[in-house]
């Protein structure tokens, strides 16, 4: 990889489509998003192994499917919520994955300048309003964001991706309350993987995930979320529903974690799932499936150009350089206001 | 004319929203304006920007943020000041975090006005605290303030500001009347207000108890001469314009309703102590450490700071005296 210039090269997708930018509408697109997800993951892994990222991340391996499903079915003005496995929602909506190395690296190349990190990962500029380090977070914060769009009168629907886990958490069902009585244009998207941390959604969510959402009149379905095709023909109803006055929509994606619910979780030993249920959920693995789409050699070629992305992006965000320490409290506020120091000074 | 406290603030939402359409307003009972603040509101601005929400405060208070982050200035009216406990998440750890996680990528203008903040008679436990201090601590911009104009003047500010601001309105304050002969302006967040000059001792009051202290500074008026400082915002706080009125008086006393273990009055007595000029022990009034305002009235008031004990305690810091300066040194002025 040669000359690489971060400010106008981070994006290697085709940029000169103004429908499509992010380059997920067609099924090589979508490959190469898996890919590109997949493959920024495993570099991440291997970037807070040797210790240069620090505080360790959440692993998305495993749930591409739904972050490019879901994308795939969105217009660029629309805007997301995400996670704290929020990599792969950022990636799929646009973000230029050697800022967002460089942000999990703490540098002031990434997308946040370095103070947000893994769990805090946004681009305003592409309507990822930010990943949430709290769980179920992210809800009612896009139905305010698809509240807004409407009354702005901006054609624009928000999405909310969340875990299992968000399902217990009553800020999410009083936002599903607020969003179906004002019909506003917002899609929450349940990523199921199966548990919350290390609970069993079997053992926490009494009912079932849709039938909460169809409680309050929320048009629900449960959808293969190891399936990128059925997560996005889903996700487009919805989102067309919502973008044209129809209320809001629930998606639950059957998905699952390859990885551990952290990167602490290999140094704790956890047993909580067994070797078989792994191997079972990796035998669905949606790459292959996405791969199967394309023509024979085209899932190689776009590999390999996803690998050199990623080279680049590893290159360009170790290259970046890390915050000056006497900034460490810029942009606490957005008027500038700049508190007084802890030392008394 | 004479302005209520209440009116005023609803004068200042109402030139907010006729001033700026991304100004909305989110609440509890607000199309009925049952606190007086949004009273009429809906009539004029209608129920897309006067948002009547069902009883969801956590779901509307960070709906108000995803609003915020996309391009509205949200004010959001709290009934009573316990609700905030139930949204410490929405506004401590995520609306007040958002800019410095994103690296300044985002800002959440959002305002929550909290009208009947404190004690009012018989309303117990659970809805008489006025929790400004945990604001100031997380470092969400907080504001109190004790007369009309100011009212409505830091209001008019907290809104136009671009970052998360509570503005605690204490229902000891909304029945002050003033007489308003000058054209109402917003009021800059972190200018303190000096309501009455003097020359012993500097007496900061917050919110309702401004009006307090200006009457004891009457009463004492013959032996002591009393400064009445009233801070407006506690964070941030004017320690610029506390330092000069120290260096006039030398002498400190804090009344502030509010819990006295980590309060505001401790840190305004800290500050002091740190780097300012005092020539005796500086003293605070507050409720008592851990206060939950019993129901019965007497039992109330007496956990309340009083008239009687800032008497008491401008008498304590008056006995002791300020050391001569040498010829010429006169306090600076």
């Amino acid at each position: 990889m040669t000359q690489h210039d971060p400010v106008t090269q981070h994006d290697p997708m085709p940029q000169h489509d103004p429908v499509d930018p992010v380059g997920l509408g067609s099924p090589a697109g979508r490959y190469r998003m898996l890919r590109l997800i997949r493959g920024f993951e495993e570099l991440a892994l291997g970037l807070v192994k040797s210790g240069e990222i620090t505080g360790g991340i959440h692993p998305y391996i495993g749930q591409e499917a739904v972050a490019v499903g879901v994308c795939a079915a969105l217009r660029p003005q629309d805007r997301i919520t995400s996670t704290h496995r929020g990599h792969g929602h950022v990636l799929a909506k646009g973000a230029a994955p050697d800022r967002l190395l460089a942000e999990l690296l703490g540098r002031t190349g990434g997308l946040n300048r370095g103070r947000g990190g893994s769990m805090h990962a946004a681009d305003f500029s592409l309507g990822v309003l930010g990943a949430n380090g709290m769980v179920g977070a992210g809800g009612a914060i896009a139905v305010g964001a698809a509240w807004s769009a409407r009354q702005a009168g901006e054609d624009r629907v928000a999405v909310a991706f969340f875990g299992d886990g968000a399902l217990n958490q009553g800020v999410l069902l009083e936002s599903f309350n607020l969003a179906a009585m004002w019909r506003l244009p917002v899609l929450f998207v349940c990523e199921n993987n199966g548990y919350a941390t290390t609970l069993p959604a079997a053992t926490a969510v009494a009912g079932s995930a849709t039938g909460r959402a169809a409680a309050f009149g929320i048009p629900a379905a449960e959808v293969d979320g190891m399936d990128t095709e059925a997560v996005r023909a889903a996700a487009a109803e919805a989102v067309e529903r919502a973008a044209s006055g129809g209320g809001p929509g629930f998606l639950e994606c059957r998905t699952y974690r390859f990885e551990g619910h952290h990167t602490m979780e290999r140094l704790m030993k956890l047993r909580y799932r067994t070797p078989e249920e792994v191997a079972d959920w990796r035998a669905l693995d949606p790459l292959p499936r996405a791969a199967a789409l394309l023509p024979p050699g085209r899932a190689g070629q776009l590999d390999a150009s996803v690998a050199q992305q990623l080279d680049a992006a590893r290159e360009f965000a170790l290259a970046s350089e890390h915050p000056d320490p006497a900034g460490a409290l810029e942009h606490l506020y957005a008027d500038g206001l700049r508190p007084r120091t802890g030392s008394g000074a | 004319m004479r302005l209520s406290y209440t009116k005023a603030l609803n004068r200042a939402l109402t030139d907010a929203l006729a001033e700026d359409p991304a100004v909305c307003v989110f609440g509890e009972d607000i199309g009925a304006g049952m606190a007086g603040p949004t009273l009429n509101l809906l009539d004029r601005f209608g129920p897309g920007r006067i948002v009547d929400t069902p009883l969801s405060e956590q779901a509307f208070t960070s709906m108000a943020i995803g609003a915020a982050l996309t391009g509205r200035r949200p004010v959001i009216e709290f009934q009573i000041p316990s609700l905030l406990f139930l949204v410490f998440e929405q506004l401590v750890n995520q609306a007040h975090k958002f800019s410095l996680m994103t690296g300044g990528q985002s800002a959440v203008p959002l305002t929550c006005l909290v009208p009947g903040s404190g004690s009012r008679d018989g309303w117990a436990g659970q809805h008489s605290d006025h929790p400004y201090g945990l604001f100031a601590h997380a470092g969400v911009k907080t504001v109190v303030p004790a007369t009309p104009t100011d009212a409505y003047g830091l209001l008019r500010s907290a809104i136009a500001d671009p970052d998360p601001v509570v503005v605690f309105a204490p229902a000891a304050a909304l029945p002050v009347r003033e007489t308003v002969t000058w054209e109402l302006a917003p009021v800059p967040l972190g200018s303190a207000r000096i309501h009455r000059e003097g020359t012993d001792v500097t007496v900061v009051a917050v919110g309702h108890l401004v009006h307090d202290a200006l009457a004891v500074a009457e009463e004492l008026a013959p032996e002591v001469s009393v400064e009445v400082f009233d801070p407006r915002t506690l964070h941030p706080f004017d320690w610029t314009a506390l330092a000069a009125s120290l260096e006039r008086t030398g002498r400190l006393v804090v009344i502030d309703d509010s819990n006295r273990s980590c309060g505001i009055g401790g840190e305004v007595i800290a500050t002091a102590a740190e780097g300012m000029r005092l020539v005796a022990p500086p003293r605070r009034i507050t409720r008592p450490d851990g206060t939950v305002l019993p129901f019965a009235p007497g039992l109330d008031r007496a956990l309340q700071p009083s008239r009687g004990q800032l008497r008491d305690a401008i008498g304590e810091v008056m006995k002791h005296r300020a050391p001569v300066r040498p010829h010429g040194e006169g306090p600076a002025r």
